[in-house]
């Protein structure tokens, strides 16, 4: 960062306030984060319960729900992704303007939870669209995920708008368009988005002697 | 002295600049910031995340509207229907008269357009009504 933090110290008391135009930008991004309106499964619940007086999400500026996903910027995977559901998913996340992130709510989204040895529940949507925060829960209480809406608060505050090494959403040359899988004989295909989903290959040692 | 109308053209000048100034601003912050990133789905109709099936302005044809008219005809028998219902034991014979009566007009207006040919949707060239373009 160009601007020497001990200098902004310093001039803060004089009620001078220095700041970076990408700090700004990023300020801006991550106070007033518009969801997507739309449930999977029970953690829906707690998150129209954080949305509500209670726990009052308004208070974070992350309470006007978009029925549409042209005006929303954070999709909150709030539930169980069958395979039945995941190109809808994903189809959404692509249908939204940039910049947008995902926040993975509860097991059933992380990993597939109770579910994950099932047949018809996709073991993750991190297979398919990149997950910037996961809330483990099942499901996660509203607290959970307001603490899970502050950190996407400060990873978005962090983010690097300019130069190598920048966001997805900033780079001209960064992914536009996830691939929407496609219902199979027996799972999706393809299973995964080998682009973004390499997880360390599970190896069976064999018993020493 | 300046001419009176000075201030409405400034008005006007002001009226036009700020919206085209955000457009303009608008447009510069995209390329800088985040450049734009199109792609077909997202230019896609959105239907929920479904795959869209068919145009997103479909259009009707204006036969419709006299079955919009049908259905007001039954409508309204169910709106006055239901209290006539609820009241039938403790009405007097004049308002059952009344209401039968009621009833025979909203069965004339259904024979009337049954017997003009208007409950066959593709029955346009038969029936007494012309729709535009036939």
């Amino acid at each position: 960062m160009a601007i020497d933090p001990k200098l902004a110290g310093e001039l803060k008391p004089a009620g001078i306030h220095v700041t970076s135009f990408e700090s700004l930008i990023n300020w801006g991004r991550s106070s007033s984060l518009w969801p997507m309106q739309f449930g999977l499964a029970c953690c829906a619940i707690e998150m129209i319960a954080a949305t509500m007086a209670k726990y009052d999400m308004a208070r974070f500026g992350a309470e006007v729900f978009r029925p549409s996903p042209r005006q929303a910027d954070l999709m909150l995977v709030a539930g169980t992704v069958t395979k039945k559901m995941a190109p809808l998913v994903v189809r959404l996340y692509n249908q939204m303007a940039e910049p947008k992130y995902v926040i993975a709510m509860g097991a059933c989204a992380i990993s597939g939870g109770p579910f994950k040895q099932g047949y018809n529940v996709l073991k993750g949507i991190d297979r398919y669209i990149p997950v910037d925060i996961v809330i483990p829960g099942c499901p996660p209480r509203p607290e959970a995920l307001l603490d899970g809406l502050l950190a996407l608060r400060k990873k978005i505050a962090g983010e690097k708008l300019i130069g190598d090494h920048r966001v997805r959403h900033a780079d001209p040359k960064g992914t536009a368009e996830f691939p929407v899988p496609e219902y199979g004989a027996h799972d999706l295909q393809p299973a995964a988005n080998r682009e973004i989903w390499n997880p360390d290959p599970v190896v069976h040692e064999e018993a020493a002697d | 002295m300046a001419h009176p109308f000075i201030p409405v053209l400034v008005f006007f000048a002001v009226a036009l600049a700020v919206p085209i100034g955000a457009l303009v601003l608008a447009r510069l912050w995209m390329n800088f910031f985040t450049p734009i990133k199109r792609g077909k789905e997202k230019n896609a109709l959105y239907e929920c995340g479904l795959e869209p099936i068919a145009e997103s302005q479909t259009r009707f044809h204006s036969q419709y509207y006299l079955f919009g008219l049908l259905f007001l005809l039954f409508d309204v028998e169910t709106v006055f229907l239901l209290p006539f219902a609820v009241t039938f034991l403790d009405l007097s014979v004049g308002a059952f008269v009344v209401a039968m009566l009621f009833l025979l007009l909203l069965a004339e207006g259904l024979l009337w357009a049954w017997s003009k040919g208007l409950l066959n949707w593709r029955g346009s060239q038969k029936s007494n009504f012309t729709i535009y373009g036939d």
